[in-house]
């Protein structure tokens, strides 16, 4: 437990992504199994012990430590794992039983408790660990780490230990179960590698570069648009219908109606978008991604959000066809057997994202710059010849996006950025004004920026922050209302969360207009037009 | 007892109003005590200020040459008028720190300032005195605040520093004490290396320095390329730790001495990548041994998270309040 509790410890205060990566793959080529698994399954939250709750948790320390000293330790502290790790009374080496359990033992102990019996066996065990053991212990036990490492991360850190391919690891991993013995039998041991191809699991998904000033050739390339919802995997094998989301989480349970009528053993790839006119969306068409906001995150969906957000998935690719894997053929046979397969699905629920016909790369731009559908992001380009391959490609698939809309805004207040950025201010807050400044008009924010500028730019922003600070709030400077910054942003929508009453998407600093006075700023209004 | 008319405390400070003399008030005042030279209890602009000749040399480094200072011997009681005395014993906190031991009419009142139990190579150790009333600090007043061993916090500075040769090590520490105890320390653990600082340290640890305190090679991280940094040990002000100062430094591993590194949030709000839990305070077990130690018929709580300290005081019957002093600031020490 020694072991993982530091490595925990070490990470939560390392800035650095590739020194965290390091610093866990350091840790699985050195810890033995099956501990190691279980410190994969800790770090990506892939375990759960019912019975060890914060409410038992809470009992367990109230019977030990004055109650009204834990309420003022954990106000202070603000996290109860981390209180109780501190306040819990080490036990003499007398009345200790046994040595520190390893991380194995640990979680067989953890896996084997009751809500009754939690009461008495989960002391016995802290008594048997140091602060960090027990942090790390109460942390992962109920299942919050928050330690800054993603399940990404994680699975990086292993494909980097063993010098292993990360494709192959994110394939496998959604097919195994922690301590995930199999996939460190093949990356460590030299062993064979897992076979998931007939499990209903997640497929990496393969995914576009910008295209940054360059034409293609479309005989080369076939263009269709980029809709504006969310990637989605479905996935039926083996009697189960699944659906996946980009970074591999199972969303099954926040679209029924999708998964309900999804049975053809096949996995294909869609974006998952909301039917209606909602923001202005064509009717019976896709609606902005700020109608499909209101079905995310949600693991329960009641009978009146099916009907008012009636979900459907526009299909891009299929990956698996019956039992045959056809990822490896060219983007043209695989747009051949989606087609052929679409009859067969409800069409109140799927539609194919149909090809954009154009004459040349001019007349695409054109047909791009004039898409004023909503749920229009942009373009994609694929070249017609290419395997279904996971992650970014260069010269595969690209995505073109819409020109982003702009709004000059005045700088309001900023705020120090973190890691490499930690000494700059660079997490700015900008407004517009709610009328003309000569009627009365006052600025009111209308989004956050952190990024968009060049290193040089965010020096001078920096300086600025500092010369022209009127007020601190803590971390925040509130600054003279004189800079205006020209803001790009792909769209703009209704929001409670601003004063404005308006929220951007990807909002970033394109320009800084030194040459423009503030009086000259947008009016919120103008901005509120900008809404489709 | 514990009538102790003869003693208030208001907002700005502890007042005796017999001889009209004030301990660390933070407003000016005409005749003051003061505990020890950090600047929420000594601040400038007295008039007739009684302190230890390290904390009058200290005020002096900060205000300028006091108008009029008389030195407190230690363990020598000094009459201030109205039958009230104070005696001055050391506490332990930092260079020139004492108690005050209040004495009238046969009750006996000690003001413990901030102090430690720990040993620390730069200042006297902290003298138990027997007491009637014991005002006491609670900085650390919470149970969760066990400072750990100082040998292994340099153990863990010194690892940073050996591992990553081709950075350094930034810690962040107050100017007076902390700083020049993380210094001792660090020599004491056999570090003979320079030692660089950011120049707001460097006058302190000169006069650290001229008081008999020992602190090996110093140098100035003004004028020096980073190469020159790299594999070095830096010591800064905690506020320069973030700010553009350190820009100049070799991708430094930013670390705070602090006992507030003892609660991860904190050093994680702080962009503290290497937390040393070093405090020259009475940390939770510091503080309620010496109350058990002392055994007080009365215990008045001054600044930090008093309410616990309060709490257990009474739990154990032992009567105790919380004292309203304002401006004691507690965020780096
Ligand atoms: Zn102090």
């Amino acid at each position: 437990m020694k072991a993982f509790s530091t490595l925990i410890d070490r990470l939560i205060y390392t800035r650095s992504r590739n020194e965290k990566r390091d610093l866990i793959a350091a840790y699985l080529r050195t810890a033995p199994d099956p501990d190691r698994g279980w410190a994969l399954a800790a770090m990506t939250g892939a375990l759960d012990f019912p019975a060890v709750k914060s409410a038992a948790i809470r009992k367990i320390i109230g019977e030990r430590v004055d109650p009204v000293l834990f309420a003022l330790s954990r106000d202070y502290v603000g996290d109860t794992a981390e209180t109780v790790s501190l306040l819990w009374p080490t036990p003499d080496a007398a009345e200790r039983v046994g040595s520190e359990p390893t991380l194995s033992e640990t979680v067989t102990a953890l896996a084997g408790m009751t809500r009754a019996s939690v009461l008495r066996e989960l002391p016995l065990l802290l008594d048997r660990l140091d602060a960090n053991g027990r942090f790390a212990l109460l942390k992962f036990a109920t299942g919050a780490m928050r330690i800054g490492v993603s399940a990404r991360m994680a699975k990086l850190a292993f494909a980097h230990a063993f010098d292993v391919s990360s494709d192959d690891v994110e394939e496998m991993w959604h097919a195994l179960q922690p301590p995930y013995a199999e996939l460190f039998a093949w990356a460590a041991g030299g062993e064979e590698k897992p076979d998931a191809s007939a499990l209903p699991v997640f497929r990496p998904f393969m995914l576009a570069v910008p295209l940054e000033e360059r034409e293609i050739d479309l005989s080369q390339f076939a263009a269709e648009w980029k809709w504006d919802g969310i990637r989605v995997q479905l996935v039926h094998m083996g009697g189960e219908t699944r659906l996946y989301s980009r970074g591999g989480d199972d969303i099954t349970g926040a679209f029924p109606d999708v998964a309900a009528d999804f049975s053809l053993p096949a996995v294909l790839d869609g974006e998952l978008l909301v039917r209606g006119a909602h923001q202005g969306g064509e009717e019976g068409g896709a609606a902005s991604f700020n109608a499909l906001q209101q079905r995310l995150g949600r693991k329960q969906v009641s009978a009146a959000m099916l009907a008012e957000y009636p979900a459907f998935v526009r299909l891009y690719d299929i990956l698996v066809d019956g039992a045959e894997d056809v990822r490896a053929l060219p983007w043209t046979q695989r747009r051949a057997r989606l087609e052929a397969l679409m009859p067969r699905l409800p069409a109140s629920r799927f539609d194919i994202s149909a090809l954009i016909e154009a004459a040349d790369f001019s007349a695409l731009a054109t047909l791009r710059d004039n898409a004023r559908d909503a749920a229009i992001e942009g373009l994609m380009l694929k070249l017609r010849d290419s395997p279904y391959v996971p992650g970014r490609r260069v010269g595969l698939w690209y995505k073109w996006k819409r020109d982003p809309l702009t709004a000059d805004c005045v700088l309001m207040y900023a705020q120090r950025g973190s890691g490499k950025r930690s000494s700059f201010y660079s997490d700015y807050t900008f407004g517009c004004w709610t009328a003309p400044p000569e009627e009365g008009g006052e600025i009111v924010p209308v989004g956050k920026a952190y990024s968009g500028f060049t290193d040089e730019e965010l020096k001078w922003l920096d300086s600025f922050v500092r010369k022209h600070t009127v007020q601190r709030f803590g971390p925040v400077r509130e600054v003279e209302k004189t800079l205006v910054v020209e803001v790009a942003f792909d769209s703009i929508h209704d929001s409670k969360r601003h004063k404005s009453g308006l929220a951007m998407r990807f909002p970033r600093i394109a320009r800084i207009r030194k040459d423009k006075p503030a009086a000259e700023a947008d009016l919120v209004e103008t901005l509120r037009r900008q809404i489709v | 007892m514990a009538g102790t008319s003869w003693i208030t405390s208001t907002p700005t400070g502890i007042h005796l109003p017999g001889p009209d003399v004030w301990v660390d008030p933070s407003q000016p005042a005409a005749r003051s005590l003061i505990t020890h030279g950090h600047a929420d209890h000594a601040r400038g602009g007295h008039g007739q200020v009684i302190t230890t000749a390290e904390t009058a040399a200290i005020m002096a480094l900060r205000y300028g040459e006091a108008p009029d200072t008389q030195h407190a011997e230690l363990r020598q009681e000094i009459p201030l008028g109205d039958g009230v005395s104070a005696t001055f014993f050391p506490a332990g906190h930092v260079l020139g720190s004492a108690q005050i031991l209040l004495q009238r009419a046969g009750e006996r009142i000690v003001v413990t300032g901030d102090y430690k139990r720990r040993p620390d190579p730069t200042c006297l150790p902290f003298e138990p005195v027997p007491c009637d009333v014991l005002i006491t600090e609670a900085t650390f007043g919470l149970p969760v605040f066990t400072h750990p061993p100082i040998l292994g916090e340099m153990a863990r500075l010194l690892e940073a520093r050996a591992t990553h040769p081709n950075r350094c090590v930034l810690v962040g520490a107050y100017a007076l004490g902390k700083a020049q105890r993380v210094i001792a320390e660090l020599r004491r653990a056999g570090y003979n290396q320079p030692i660089y600082l950011h120049g707001a340290l460097a006058r302190m640890c000169a006069l650290y320095e001229e008081l008999g305190v020992s602190l090996g090679p110093l140098k100035l991280v003004e004028g020096h390329s980073r190469e020159d940094l790299a594999g070095q040990i830096i010591l800064s002000p905690p506020s320069a730790l973030n700010d553009r100062w350190s820009r100049r430094l070799p991708d430094p591993i930013t670390a705070m001495a602090s006992g507030w590194m003892r609660v991860r949030q904190r050093a994680v709000q702080r962009n503290v990548e290497l937390p040393l839990i070093i405090s020259d305070h009475a940390d939770w077990t510091e503080l309620t041994n010496t109350i058990q130690e002392l055994r007080p018929g009365e215990v008045w709580v001054t600044h930090g998270r008093e309410e616990a300290l309060v709490h257990w005081c009474r739990t154990r019957q032992i009567r105790a309040r919380a004292l309203d002093l304002a401006g004691y600031d507690d965020e780096d020490d």
